[in-house]
């Protein structure tokens, strides 16, 4: 038994040493960030030139969470990921639809609705700024169109907040869209033809035949799609900065990334501690909600 | 019900970037099935059984002929109105159903004065799931049975709304060989009980001879043969139906028939009338060979199979097409397999002559 015993031991200490790259990778670039930022975010006053601080406490927390504009920019966070994942995901689904029912041009078709995803965010970001700016000289094409219709016009970039953030959540379902509408023509088009043909040989109407058949097949393809929709949504800063530029408190447009980031490098920064709190609590927020997408996608999702 | 099949022709656009040729699938097929028969569509991979399947079903639409049940011409009927039942080879259950909800599906798709109660739905759920006895699995998921088991279901889910025909695609190609002849007979049992004429697809002929009423030989979308069974056997037209039925398969040699004698090679094997003098194909059944020491008909052993019931000759001979002859012959002979040469005397009618150009049957009586 000491042999075999020995033997294993050994074969352990080979696994482990063919383990150690990546351990090594993984431990120095992932798993102490990780525990540092969570150190720092106890760590009160923190100052990164001089490497003091002046205690440990919960202080950071309670600062990040009585500021103003930390609230306005989970409040902005949140509406954008409730707004868009949910939008985003059912618009990218009724496209991929239609493009699997197709048959000429479907490849030229994927391909233009697949270019959005190969395009700079920021350059995106200027042309949907075009399409909505009120300067001094025009209205901008999208009030233009307003106009048209009889509408008044409305100032998107600098004006009211629901306008906006209408803008920020057109802005970023346009931008997701083409990875998800990737996603699920490739999801819809590895169901098996057989299941249709059964479903036509028992006479099954369309609408029944999608939502009995297709959707349950590629369910877990949308809810893989609305986990990683909300952790991206949750993680939005450059649609923002895209849209609004660099000081987005100042345009009430912050995001909770776009927080911390002000906090460290921003005017007011130089915060680490206060932006390792805020980055702990987007942590705390993220994990929860994909714990409860999975907890109703175990339940929801059946193969 | 009657299923008549009138000239029946499926094409299929070429796929070629030069010749754009159409494939034809379904070659001007005519056939009626009997009322209450089953029936199998026998044939090599690429015969055109599958589409012939899938244009009754209603899948596929017939580039020429009609399609009649009974008396009503259903060729222009979409599958749903047509009143089939289609088990796939892949069984096509939906894995998120459970087996009681796949049954139910079709039942469920009925609308108006169709549409049963949902007291009627669960007795004809059970009904169907009693037929083919598997009611202890209703409540698990396709995925948690075996492979014979998802076959039963499969069936149960095309009997449900009792059609008027069964259609059956390779039924049985993706069960093991023993539970292959177990389902086989089940089927044969189901489709008894039911009475309702069952057309299936196969490419085994030992599966189609053993349970069909009747077998359709088909080779590059043409029907070769239609008959019972043995009666195919026994009365193959051309040298294909007669090489395709049969296991060990058929053994073909050259030979030529010259003065009321056939020859293959020098030695002449066999007395006959009727058949004029000219070269043909001589196709022999495993089960034709006799040992005798004094045989007309001479080969080279190679060997000896013992298969329990019966032993299987190898061996040589010039004129054969196939590089071995095998021979089956009855336990009771011994075999000495110290000789080079076996010698065999022939049982006439296990002796088909063959064209050498049209491959079709010659006639001939046995003296």
């Amino acid at each position: 038994m000491r042999k075999s015993g020995r033997s294993s031991l050994k074969s352990n200490l080979k696994s482990w040493l063919y383990l150690l790259p990546a351990i090594l990778f993984l431990g120095a670039f992932m798993v102490y960030p990780l525990i540092d930022v969570f150190v720092y975010s106890f760590e009160e006053g923190y100052n990164s030139a001089s490497q003091t601080y002046f205690g440990v406490g919960t202080y950071n927390y309670s600062y990040v969470l009585h500021d103003p504009y930390f609230l306005q920019a989970v409040k902005n966070t949140f509406i954008l990921v409730i707004i868009t994942v949910p939008l985003s995901t059912g618009i990218a689904l009724l496209i991929s639809v239609g493009l699997s029912s197709i048959k000429p041009l479907k490849n030229l078709f994927q391909t233009i609705y697949f270019l959005p995803y190969v395009t700079n965010t920021l350059a995106v970001g200027l042309v949907f700024m075009i399409l909505f700016k009120k300067t001094a000289y025009t209205d901008g094409f999208v009030n233009l169109m307003i106009t048209w219709f009889g509408g008044n016009s409305v100032d998107f970039m600098d004006g009211p907040y629901w306008a906006k953030m209408f803008v920020l959540c057109f802005y970023t379902i346009w931008v997701v869209m083409p990875f998800k509408i990737l996603i699920l023509t490739s999801a819809l088009s590895s169901v098996n033809q057989e299941y249709y043909n059964a479903a036509r040989v028992d006479g099954t109407s369309g609408l029944r035949i999608f939502t009995r058949i297709t959707l349950p097949m590629i369910s877990p393809m949308i809810f893989y799609l609305i986990i990683t929709g909300f952790i991206g949504a949750f993680k939005a800063y450059s649609d923002a900065v895209a849209l609004f530029g660099t000081n987005l408190n100042a345009s009430e447009m912050n995001t909770i990334v776009g927080y911390i980031y002000d906090m460290l490098y921003g005017d007011s920064g130089g915060y680490p501690s206060y932006a390792s709190a805020a980055a702990i609590l987007l942590f705390v927020i993220v994990l929860t909600i994909t714990c409860i997408n999975l907890l109703i996608s175990s339940r929801k999702v059946h193969y | 019900m009657e299923v008549t099949l009138q000239n029946l022709t499926k094409k299929f656009p070429g796929r070629g970037r030069k010749k754009r040729e159409d494939v034809i699938a379904v070659n001007d097929v005519t056939f009626k099935i009997p009322d209450g028969e089953l029936i199998g569509l026998l044939g090599p991979s690429g015969c055109g059984k599958s589409t012939t399947l899938n244009l009754i079903s209603g899948l596929l639409k017939p580039s020429a002929g009609r399609i009649l049940f009974g008396e009503d011409d259903v060729t222009d009927l979409p599958p749903e109105n047509r009143g089939i039942g289609l088990v796939f080879q892949n069984y096509a259950l939906y894995p998120h159903l459970t087996v009681k909800q796949n049954i139910l599906f079709p039942l469920q798709n009925l609308k108006g004065e169709a549409r049963p109660s949902r007291e009627e739905m669960q007795k004809k759920v059970y009904e169907a799931a009693g037929l083919v006895q598997i009611e202890d699995l209703m409540d698990r998921k396709p995925g948690e049975l075996s492979g014979g088991q998802q076959q039963r279901v499969a069936i149960a889910r095309a009997l449900v709304k009792m059609p008027r025909v069964l259609l059956l695609d390779e039924p049985l190609s993706n069960l093991d060989a023993r539970l292959r002849l177990q389902t086989r007979e089940e089927i044969r049992r189901i489709q008894r009980e039911t009475g309702i004429t069952t057309i299936f697809v196969t490419h085994d002929q030992e599966e189609a001879m053993s349970i069909s009423d009747r077998i359709v030989v088909m080779k590059d979308g043409i029907v070769q043969q239609i008959g019972r069974p043995q009666q195919v056997y026994d009365n193959p037209e051309n040298l294909f139906v007669a090489k395709f039925l049969g296991n060990p398969p058929m053994n073909v040699f050259e030979g030529r028939v010259k003065e009321g004698r056939l020859y293959l090679g020098e030695e002449a094997v066999l007395n006959l009338k009727g058949a004029a003098d000219r070269k043909v194909y001589v196709g022999i059944r495993p089960e034709g060979f006799v040992l005798q020491e004094k045989g007309p008909f001479s080969c080279e052993l190679s060997g000896v199979e013992v298969m329990g019931r019966d032993i299987s000759v190898v061996c040589k001979n010039a004129s054969s097409v196939n590089p071995t002859v095998r021979a089956v012959i009855g336990t009771d002979h011994e075999v000495d397999t110290e000789n080079d040469m076996i010698r065999f005397s022939l049982v006439s009618h296990k002796v088909f002559l063959f064209d050498r150009e049209t491959e079709e049957r010659i006639c001939f009586e046995a003296e």
